[in-house]
C-alpha cells in the first residue's frame, strides 16, 4: 500500500474533501450531508442563537483573559482562539450526565458546561490549582500534563460500564465521558494506551482531539505520517475528521460519537481540523516558527464569522440580536476583570490542607513549624 | 469464612484473605492488574478472587502500567476503590507519571474536593534469583511524593490487616509486598483486629543496648540478628516501621533515648534512602540521647547485582550485626 505523505494528506483537509465533515463552509453556506444532517435535524433557530451566543462570549472570555495576563493579573493563559467551534460545538453534544476530561484550553467547553468563568482564572492567576467542583458541572480540573487525562476519562468510562449507566435507552441515565486532547497529546503513550483500554473494555469514551497544528512550535508533521483520524482504525473504533471550524458538523459528530457510546458500542476518535490563531500561551512566540500567510489562510475560516454569516444569509438574526451579543459579551468581559482581581489570596498555611485527606501529624507538625516561624516576624513588627 | 478465627496463613494467602474481605465489604473494591485473573497474579496473590467477584471486579488488564493507574483514577473519580497490582518492582515506573503527577496531586490540585482512594500493590525487594527489574526497592521514591502513603508489611498478621487498611484509606496508598518473604507462615485471626493504626511503627522485639529500624523483607533478617546477638549476651529492641509515608517515629525516638544507639536496615540502595530520613529526624529529636552516629545498613549505590551475587549487596544477619558492632564501638 501507499503511505500518504504527512504533507498531502495530514495537512491538506480542504474544505470539500469529502474525508472532512462539513456542514457550514467558511462563506456560511449550509451544505447538505447524507449522514449528519439527520443528527442535527432538532437545531431551531433559537438553538442557532445560542450557539452563536456561546462562541462570542466564549471567544471574549479569551480575549478578556489574554489581556489580563498583558496587565499582569494571570502569570499565564492559554488561548483557544480559533478553537471556538469545535469546543462549543462537541460541548453542545452532551448531556448532564455525561463527562468532561478537559485540557487546559478547554475554556468554551467549561463556558457551556456552567463553570463560572472567574474561575477558569485562578489557575493561571497563580491562586489555586482548579476551583470548581468538578461534580457539579460533570466537568473534570484542567489537566496539564499532556494526554494524562485521557486514560482518567476511559477509567471514568469503565466505572459507566460497571454502574450499567450504559445502553439501558433511558436517555437520563445512560451516559457517556469526552476526552479533549490535542494533535501533540497523540505522541503520547497515555493517549494510545486509553486508545487501547478504551478499544479492548468498548468503554463508553469519546476521544475528540482538537487538531490545532501545533503544539506549540511544532508542526503536525513531527506527530504524525498519517491523518490523526486514521489511528483509530488500528486501535479497532472508528475515527473520523471533521471541520473544527465548523460549529454544526463538531455537533453532529460528538452527537453522533456520544449516542454511540452510551448505547454500549464503544469507543470513537474525531478529529477536528482546526488551527490555534494564537500563541501557545501567553509566554509563547509563534512568529518564531510560522508564517503569517498560514494564519491568514485560516482567518478566512473563522468558526464565528460563517456562523453569522449563516445566519444573516437564513434570515435567523437581525443587528440588534449581534449587537445585543456584543453588549453581553462586553458586560461579561467587565465583570470577568474585577472578578479577577478580587480573587482571593490563598493562605500560606492552607498548602496543608488537602495534601491528604487524612492529615498525617509528620505534616501537621510542618504546617505549625511554618506559623511559628511566619508568627515571630508577627511579634517583632508588633514589638516595634 | 471460617468460623474458627485463627489461621495459618503465608503472607502471600494473607493478602489474598484481605482482599477477599475487603472485596465482600464493599462492592466498589476492584482488583486490577496484569494477570490477575485466571492466573491469581504471577505470585497467587489474587488467586481464585476472578472466579468468586467476577471478572467486572476482578480484571486483567493490557500490559501498560500507566494505563493501569491512569485508568485506576477515572474508576476512583468515579466512586469505585481501585487495588492495582504492578506485578514487579522495576515495571511500576511506566506508571510513575501518573503516579507522581495525578495520583498524588489530585486530591491537593482539587482544593479537597476529589479523592482518589485507591491502592498500588507493588511485590519489592530481592532474594528469589530473579534477573534484572524484579528485585528492586523503590520505596524512596514513592515516599518523597507529598499525596502518597506508603507501607510495607513484614508479616502474615499485618499483611491481612494492612491490605484492608489501605484499601479503605481515602488517600492513595503505594502497599510494598516483600516477595521474598510471600511464603512465610504465621498464625493470623481473621477477626480479631489489632488496635493498631496502618500508619503505625511497632516495636517487635524489646532491647537495650541498641535500636534496629527496619520494615518489610528486612524485618526477618533483623529479628534473627537479634535472637544471634541475644546469645553474645546483646540485646537490640527491633522495630518495624510498617509505614513509610508518613513515617512513625515516635516509638523510634522513645527506643533511641534508652538505647542511644541506632542502626536503621533496609535493601534499597542507600543514598536518599528511607533510612537517611530516619537518621536525620532522629539526629534532630534525640540529639543528647544518642552515643554514636546512626548506622545505615543498606544495599549499596548501585544498580541491583546479577543474582548470582545479590547476597553480595543485600544486608543479611551478619551485616546487621556489623552494623551494630559498629554503633557499639562508640
Amino acid at each position: 500500500m501507499t503511505v500518504d505523505t504527512a504533507a498531502t494528506s495530514t495537512r491538506g483537509a480542504a474544505d470539500g474533501d469529502p474525508e472532512l465533515v462539513q456542514l457550514l463552509t467558511p462563506e456560511g453556506q449550509r451544505v447538505p450531508h447524507e449522514r449528519y444532517d439527520a443528527l442535527i435535524d432538532d437545531i431551531t433557530a433559537d438553538d442557532i442563537r445560542e450557539v452563536y451566543r456561546d462562541l462570542v462570549l466564549s471567544r471574549r472570555i479569551d480575549s478578556e483573559a489574554v489581556a489580563l495576563q498583558r496587565q499582569g493579573e494571570l502569570g499565564l493563559w492559554a488561548s483557544m482562539l480559533g478553537q471556538e467551534a469545535a469546543q462549543v460545538g462537541s460541548a453542545r453534544a452532551l448531556r448532564t450526565q455525561d463527562h468532561v476530561f478537559p485540557t487546559y484550553r478547554e475554556h468554551a467547553v467549561a463556558w457551556c458546561r456552567g463553570v463560572d468563568p472567574a474561575q477558569m482564572l485562578g489557575l493561571f492567576r497563580g491562586v489555586d490549582q482548579g476551583s470548581w467542583d468538578p461534580r457539579e458541572n460533570n466537568f473534570h480540573l484542567y489537566t496539564i500534563v499532556v494526554g494524562a487525562q485521557t486514560l482518567h476519562a476511559t477509567g471514568y468510562a469503565m466505572g459507566i460500564q460497571r454502574d450499567g449507566a450504559i445502553g439501558t435507552g433511558d436517555p437520563n441515565r445512560d451516559a457517556a465521558v469526552i476526552a479533549f486532547f490535542g494533535d501533540g497529546a497523540t505522541s503520547q503513550g497515555d493517549v494510545n494506551e486509553a486508545f487501547i483500554w478504551a478499544g479492548v473494555t468498548n468503554a463508553p469514551v469519546v476521544f475528540f482531539c482538537q487538531n490545532n497544528q501545533w503544539a506549540i512550535s511544532e508542526p503536525l508533521e513531527r506527530q504524525t505520517r498519517v491523518p490523526l483520524y486514521r489511528r483509530a482504525h488500528g486501535f479497532g473504533f472508528p475515527g473520523l475528521r471533521v471541520d473544527g471550524n465548523d460549529v454544526l458538523a463538531c455537533l453532529a459528530v460528538t452527537r453522533e460519537a456520544l449516542q454511540r457510546a452510551r448505547d454500549g458500542e464503544g469507543p470513537s476518535l474525531i478529529e477536528a481540523f482546526t488551527y490555534r490563531m494564537g500563541a501557545h500561551t501567553t509566554t509563547d512566540d509563534p512568529t518564531r516558527y510560522r508564517l503569517d500567510t498560514e494564519l491568514e489562510h485560516w482567518r478566512l475560516k473563522d468558526p464565528i464569522e460563517r456562523v453569522k454569516a449563516y445566519m444573516v444569509r437564513s434570515e435567523m438574526a437581525d443587528q440588534g440580536f449581534f449587537d445585543g451579543v456584543e453588549a453581553e459579551a462586553d458586560e461579561l468581559a467587565d465583570r470577568l476583570r474585577s472578578q479577577c482581581r478580587a480573587l482571593p489570596e490563598p493562605a500560606p498555611e492552607s498548602i496543608f490542607d488537602d495534601v491528604y485527606v487524612d492529615t498525617p501529624p509528620t505534616l501537621l507538625a510542618q504546617r505549625d513549624e511554618m506559623v511559628r516561624y511566619r508568627d515571630s516576624f508577627a511579634d517583632e513588627e508588633g514589638a516595634r | 469464612m471460617t468460623t474458627n478465627t485463627a489461621s495459618a496463613l503465608t503472607i502471600a494467602k494473607a493478602i489474598n484473605a484481605g482482599l477477599r474481605r475487603s472485596l465482600e465489604n464493599d462492592p466498589k473494591v476492584l482488583v486490577m492488574g496484569e494477570d490477575v485473573g485466571k492466573l491469581g497474579g504471577v505470585f497467587r496473590v489474587t488467586d481464585g478472587l476472578q472466579k468468586d467477584f467476577g471478572e467486572d471486579r476482578i480484571f486483567d488488564t493490557p500490559l501498560a502500567e500507566s494505563g493501569i493507574i491512569g485508568t485506576a483514577v477515572g474508576l476512583a473519580l468515579r466512586g469505585y476503590r481501585p487495588v492495582c497490582e504492578i506485578q514487579f518492582d522495576g515495571f511500576v515506573f511506566p506508571g510513575y507519571d501518573q503516579l507522581v503527577t495525578q495520583v498524588a496531586k489530585m486530591h491537593f490540585r482539587s482544593g479537597g474536593r476529589l479523592r482518589l482512594p485507591m491502592v498500588v500493590r507493588i511485590p519489592y525487594g530481592g532474594g528469589i534469583g530473579a534477573v534484572e527489574h524484579h528485585s528492586e526497592s523503590p520505596e524512596a521514591y514513592f515516599a518523597h511524593t507529598p499525596g502518597l502513603k506508603v507501607v510495607s508489611c513484614a508479616n502474615p498478621l499485618d499483611a491481612y490487616w494492612m491490605i484492608q487498611g489501605a484499601i479503605e484509606s481515602d488517600d492513595p496508598v503505594i502497599f510494598f509486598e516483600p516477595k521474598r518473604r510471600y511464603y512465610e507462615k504465621a498464625e493470623v485471626d481473621l477477626e480479631d483486629r489489632p488496635d493498631l493504626a496502618l500508619h503505625a511503627s511497632r516495636v517487635i522485639r524489646t532491647g537495650s543496648d541498641a535500636t534496629v529500624v527496619a520494615y518489610g523483607p528486612m524485618i526477618k533478617t533483623c529479628v534473627e540478628a537479634a535472637a544471634a546477638a541475644a546469645e553474645e549476651g546483646r540485646s537490640l529492641e527491633v522495630i518495624d516501621l510498617r509505614t513509610l509515608s508518613p513515617l512513625d517515629l515516635g516509638p523510634v525516638y522513645e527506643s533511641v533515648r534508652r538505647t542511644g544507639r541506632l542502626v536503621v536496615v533496609h535493601e534499597a540502595q542507600r543514598t536518599l534512602g528511607i533510612g537517611t530520613e530516619v537518621a536525620a529526624s532522629v539526629t534532630e529529636e534525640c540529639f543528647y540521647s544518642l552515643e554514636a552516629p546512626v548506622i545505615r545498613v543498606t544495599g549499596y549505590d548501585t544498580p541491583y547485582p546479577p543474582a548470582r551475587i545479590e547476597d553480595q549487596y543485600l544486608p543479611d544477619l551478619d551485616r546487621v550485626l556489623d552494623g551494630v558492632d559498629r554503633a557499639m564501638a562508640y
